[in-house]
């Protein structure tokens, strides 16, 4: 059995079953991602980790012991809230502290933890400063800080990094991951952002409707999504999921498919009237260090091309697209991966 | 006239002033007046028409405390508020607790319930209760009415509690949860500090409410344990006009909680409006 | 759990229910009695005799349509001059922190004082306030207390409950988002025309609350009408309330007085029924 396994895990409020029986392994030190569309249960499983919500069904071990049934208070897990639910009555240092002093630990071990958990998130400035005193970013940190100082089994985070400013999210993820390579502790992860998911885990988790689509390293999800939907979930932008009636006979193929997906940067620009598939650009965003092109085909389906060059393409123009033939992805009418050519 | 030019603005601030300040003292008035006639002698007081200006004198407010024991009275008032008040709470805070924590498909219709025992007037209780009162021999006595205030105010105390203690995050109490807290430390490290002015201010009504009332004060209680309330009113018996000395007696009954309501109106709002007004 | 949290309420909701129940246990027993403390001897049973009593009682028409005369007419008065007043001293000025004082005294005081203040002070036909200012304009002043007891009662409670509702529409109109109002100004709206479309409806929710709290306590207004008209002329100024004091204490019959209790017992739960609709729904957003 690995560190935390969680076995045909099902969870039911009324009527409706938000996790319909997920079977997962996490091993020590790993970083698993959840991701998935609103409403796709990943905040759920969270909290029936943590032991805020109890399963309807299946069962939950960590190291070694079963917590089906314990109360979260004894599960030595320790949860990063997305709206970091600090103490507003409290100093950041009582913040970070609380669990300890809650355990009668000895007051000079207190100190250090968290001297230390605020040397690394640089928060000794505001040691005795309140909530309330904070930017976002700060209290953001203090959340983790409370959590670091527990040392605890697991580390569970709950969309963190939701409520900061684009700037301060990329600088927090990476200071994220930096943190997770020096401390080693095995961690939870929650987000609808899948670039947070390709750039901190280890594992993937790929949620929907209360049921895992898939799961696996952030470059296995990429390159061989099982299923349409986690491929059109992970990568950014979108990758382009057409009638295979796009492409011309003989481009491969298997029987019974019915959709091909290539990913935007398997496709190339060709002048009009040469390449595999005829388009019209719709429109052209010039992002500096890579470009993307809108086009749409004569049948009338939308696809997006990207390349690191920029163009004089303007909307209105006729190429021509070159498919890279041994980056498809063929999807029966469910949507399920036949075959890849990878 | 341009009311969004600088003058124009100036004007409408002007006449805002001047018309918040006209009202402001014409509901103050009838106070003002009295608190004035208090310092007045008898003739000063009923003359035609009032005299603003005169030499104050404090020969009413020692002829009160003559005439019947002013502290006596006050400190009944003070007694039976303060009891009622602290035991009320320390009986509604687990109720608004349980409500607000574990709340159940009852639990908005035991607080409606509540809510409606309150609106009864207390006259319909008049009878069961001065029975009862005589038969276990305790009519006049501070503890009746403590009793009596006690469970007046407790639907309201519940539901001002209830309301504040709803304002606290439930994530700060996962949160908490997660750090190990058992119920108990959830309540006495977090709850308790959080929702302290919520508790205040209800705790500050239900005073002002105890002191006020006067229907059960004045049904129940004889020479012994009459509050300020009794007092006034026995001021009202036609033994003639003793105006300055009624206002006299006025002033000294409601001054306390007036001055009292004038520092504490931000934590009464608060509790007055339990959450139901942003 | 669960069991934990019933036990945490049961000292409220127990002495509440003993609260209700015993005196209304002992009432509706009184009530079919024939118990009268001048009358010492059996007390027989007379079934419904002291209901048809009270209800034929010449007052009890009129102490309901008083009771609820009293209630409607504070509630009015209380509400619109409450928002006008708020919306006035809503906005800074010179003087805001006094005028908010002096605007909430009237609450504080005791409702006898409050009875005797305007008894004597303000409505007294020769000597009071209102009598100077009415002869001061050049007019024969009212006697308030007999001619218009009611209306004075009304006066004087609404007096009282204003600075109330006052305080409850400041606190919300502080509360209210600006950029809406913002918006609306961009948007070509007059100052009318944003108070009925963006205040008034954020204020709803205020004015429910203002009208359930008053519904509450002026049900059983008494002290003021004990003190002052002591319900007359007649019983022009008689609520159920008194009424049923009237029964009781000056006429010493338990039988009557209990019957007419139970008829404030009903009055009070349809009051109860209508006003839980009525804010039950607003209260829950």
């Amino acid at each position: 059995m690995s560190f935390l396994e969680l076995k045909g895990v099902e969870k039911q409020f009324g009527e409706v079953k938000t996790i319909k029986g997920v079977d997962l392994s996490i091993s020590r030190g790993q970083f698993t991602v959840f991701v998935g569309p609103s409403g796709c249960g990943k905040s759920t499983l969270l909290r029936l980790i943590a032991g805020l919500e109890t399963l309807t069904a299946g069962s939950i071990h960590l190291d070694g012991r079963d917590i089906t049934r314990v109360p979260s208070a004894q599960r030595d897990l320790a949860m990063v809230f997305q709206s970091y639910a600090l103490y507003p009555h409290m100093s950041v240092a009582d913040n970070m502290s609380f669990a300890l002093r809650l355990a009668k630990a000895d007051p000079a071990v207190i100190k250090k933890k968290v001297d230390r958990a605020a040397e690394i998130l640089n928060l000794g400035p505001y040691l005795h400063r309140l909530p309330r005193e904070l930017s976002g970013g700060q209290r953001q940190r203090v959340a983790i800080g409370r959590a670091i100082v527990r040392e605890p089994k697991v580390f569970l985070f709950d969309e963190p990094l939701s409520n900061l400013d684009a700037a301060l999210r990329g600088q927090t993820r990476v200071e994220i991951a930096k943190l997770h390579r020096e401390l080693g502790a095995t961690t939870i992860y929650v987000t609808h952002d899948q670039v947070e998911a390709m750039t901190l885990a280890d594992q993937v988790v790929v949620l929907r409707d209360g049921a895992i689509e898939q799961k696996g390293s952030p470059l296995d999800l990429y390159d061989r999504p099982a299923n349409r939907f986690v491929a059109q979930f992970i990568g950014t932008p979108q990758m382009n999921v057409v009638d295979r009636g796009e492409l011309p006979a003989g481009s491969g193929g298997v029987a019974g498919a019915a959709f091909v997906g290539i990913r935007p940067e398997d496709l190339h620009l060709k002048p009009a009237g040469q390449g595999q598939i005829a388009a019209q650009v719709e429109l052209v965003e010039a992002l500096g260090a890579e470009t993307l092109i809108y086009l749409h085909t004569p049948r009338g389906a939308q696809i997006v091309l990207r390349q690191n060059e920029r163009t004089t393409l303007a909307a209105g123009d006729d190429v021509g697209v070159d498919v890279a033939l041994d980056h498809l992805h063929w999807f029966d009418p469910d949507g399920r991966l036949i075959a890849a050519a990878h | 006239m341009d009311l969004n030019s600088p003058s124009g603005q100036k004007i409408a601030l002007g006449v805002r002033t001047l018309a918040a300040w006209f009202v402001a003292l014409l509901l103050f008035f009838p106070i003002l007046f009295m608190l004035v006639t208090s310092f007045k002698t008898e003739l000063q007081a009923i003359a035609v028409p009032s005299v603003w200006i005169f030499t104050p004198t404090l020969d009413n407010f020692t002829h009160v405390q003559e005439r019947s024991d002013y502290l006596l009275y006050a400190k009944n008032s003070l007694v039976t508020s303060v009891v009622s008040t602290l035991v009320g709470l320390l009986i509604a805070a687990p109720a608004a607790y349980s409500m607000a924590f574990f709340p159940s498909k009852r639990t908005k219709d035991i607080l409606m319930w509540m809510l409606s025992t309150k609106m009864m007037p207390a006259v319909g209780a008049l009878v069961p209760v001065y029975v009862m009162a005589q038969t276990a021999h305790l009519l006049d006595t501070t503890f009746a009415l403590i009793v009596v205030f006690m469970l007046s105010n407790l639907p309201l105390m519940v539901w001002m509690l209830y309301s504040h203690f709803k304002e606290i995050p439930p994530e700060i109490l996962e949160a908490a949860r997660m750090d190990g807290a058992s119920l108990l430390t959830e309540f006495r490290h977090v709850i308790l500090p959080l929702a302290m002015g919520g508790i205040a201010s209800t705790g500050l009504l239900c005073l002002v409410l105890a002191w006020n009332e006067a229907f059960w004060s004045l049904n129940l209680t004889a020479a012994n344990a009459g509050t300020l309330a009794a007092l006034i009113a026995s001021y009202s018996s036609p033994e003639g006009l003793f105006w300055s000395k009624l206002s006299a007696a006025s002033v000294l009954a409601i001054a306390p909680i007036v001055v009292f309501g004038w520092f504490s109106q931000k934590q009464l709002v608060q509790g007055l409006t339990f959450g139901a007004v942003k | 759990m669960r069991s934990l949290a019933r036990l945490l309420l049961a000292p409220a909701v127990g002495s509440l229910f003993l609260w209700m129940i015993v005196p209304l246990a002992m009432t509706l027993y009184f009530s079919v009695l024939r118990y009268n403390l001048m009358e010492p001897g059996e007390h027989t049973f007379v079934g419904l005799g002291n209901f048809r009593f009270f209800v034929t009682d010449p007052s009890f028409g009129t102490a309901i349509l008083n009771t609820l005369l009293l209630l409607g007419s504070v509630i009015l008065i209380t509400v619109v001059l409450g928002v006008l007043i708020a919306l006035l001293v809503n906005e800074p000025f010179p003087g805001q922190g006094v005028v908010r004082v002096l605007l909430i005294s009237p609450f504080f005081v005791m409702p006898t004082v409050n009875a005797l203040l305007w008894k004597h002070m303000m409505m007294n036909p020769i000597y009071g306030v209102l009598a100077q200012v009415w002869r001061a304009l050049g007019l024969t002043p009212i006697d308030w207390l007999s001619d218009w007891p009611l209306l004075s009662v009304i006066i004087m409670v609404a007096w009282q409950w204003l600075p109330f509702a006052v305080l409850i529409f400041i606190t919300s109109l502080q509360g209210m988002n600006r950029e809406q109002l913002e918006a609306a100004r961009m948007d070509g709206a007059t100052w009318l025309q944003q108070f009925r479309f963006l205040v008034l409806p954020h204020l709803a929710r205020s004015i429910a609350v203002v009208v359930m709290i008053e519904m509450i306590f002026l049900l059983s207004v008494f002290a003021e009408i004990s003190t002052t008209t002591g319900g007359g002329p007649g019983d022009a100024s008689t609520n159920i309330a008194y009424l049923i004091f009237k029964q009781a204490l000056l006429g010493f019959d338990v039988g009557v007085a209990s019957a007419g209790a139970l008829f404030a017992v009903v009055l009070a739960n349809i009051a109860a029924a209508f006003l839980i609709r009525l804010v039950g729904k607003n209260m829950d957003r």
